[in-house]
């Protein structure tokens, strides 16, 4: 039950939402298998970013069956979370997950409710996002593409990211340090923007 | 713990998860999603026969509001097991939930631009 809160919205030592916090918004930070997504949850949340193993299947085999669990139940997945207080009666809440079509359940569960996504994007292996788009565009998520610079050697432009990415003329591309809280709430402001343009 | 991606065989956990939830099916997220925030209703008594698990959550939530989440983080279990015990402790009306999301997929207009203003604020 460890906790540290760094920010000065939490009381000292308390891992919990302030009392007046009525709102509760989610966003979703995906992207393919060591993008970078837990590194810009940390550099963000005001509590020690936290995570859960999921089973991929049901719990709901018969004893019986438990020998046969090798094959079909056995997928875990991580599932990282951190929070900000953004106002006196709101939080956010950002969830981190990787992008695979097996772990559909997950995504059902972190779609439900998500104000949209923000795609991590590594320049150097943009093919894995293609499968990431797929299911944030399956379950009708607007988004915004954060390419993650790993490398400051290394400059994208961003004419073929959105082109190797085949994206919308107004999907927003940003480049973030994913290490840097500053630089990671201006790509979560970019995508707020255009999700404030997408509302109706 | 089984790190990501890596296959698990039929561990104590996986067992224990079993145990812990009495084989049930775990709920549909419809019924309580991953960010809405729960506490303990006062002056209630745990269910009697409660498990360690749900004891755990109990004492958790007895100290203010966490999200669904967050509750399965900081007990170690997985979302949907933890999900599985709120949604009991919930019917048995133990618990008291806040900013529940709404089932159809709109974002609304007013959560946005508080969510962009707080974000902004954060940047100074």
């Amino acid at each position: 039950m460890d906790s540290n809160p760094s920010s000065a919205e939490t009381a000292p030592g308390s891992i919990y939402v302030s009392s007046a916090v009525t709102n509760a918004a989610k966003i979703l930070v995906v992207g393919h298998f060591a993008v970078g997504k837990t590194t810009f949850i940390g550099s963000l949340s005001e509590i020690t970013p936290l995570r859960t193993e999921e089973k991929m299947t049901q719990a709901s085999l018969h004893v019986d069956d438990l020998r046969g669990v090798t094959d079909k139940t056995t997928t875990t997945v991580a599932l990282d979370f951190g929070r900000l207080t953004l106002s006196d009666d709101l939080v956010l809440y950002l969830f981190g997950t990787p992008g695979q079509q097996r772990f559909m359940q997950l995504w059902e569960d972190m779609a439900r409710g998500a104000l949209g996504a923000l795609l991590l994007v590594d320049p150097a292996r943009l093919e894995e996002t293609f499968p990431v788009i797929d299911l944030v565009e399956r379950y009708g998520l607007e988004y915004a593409i954060a390419v993650n610079g790993f490398d400051p050697g290394t400059v994208y432009e961003e004419a073929e990211v959105r082109e190797a990415l085949d994206l919308l003329p107004d999907t927003p591309v940003i480049y973030c340090d994913a290490r840097d809280r500053q630089s990671s709430a201006h790509a979560l402001i970019a995508l707020v923007r255009h999700l404030l343009t997408r509302a109706a | 713990m089984t790190r990501p991606g890596e296959e698990a065989s039929v561990t104590s956990e996986f067992v224990r998860s079993y145990v812990i939830t009495g084989g049930r099916s775990l709920p549909a997220a419809d019924d309580l999603a991953l960010h809405t925030l729960v506490t303990l209703a006062p002056e209630r008594t745990p269910p009697l026969g409660a498990g360690p698990e749900v004891m755990a959550i109990w004492q958790l939530c007895a100290g203010g509001y966490l999200s669904v989440a967050e509750v399965a983080g900081h007990v170690g279990l997985p979302v949907g097991v933890a999900r599985l015990l709120l949604t009991d402790l919930s019917e048995q009306g133990h618990l008291l939930r806040r900013a529940e999301p709404p089932r159809a997929q709109n974002v609304d207009r007013a959560t946005l631009e508080k969510v962009l203003n707080g974000l902004q604020s954060l940047i100074g």
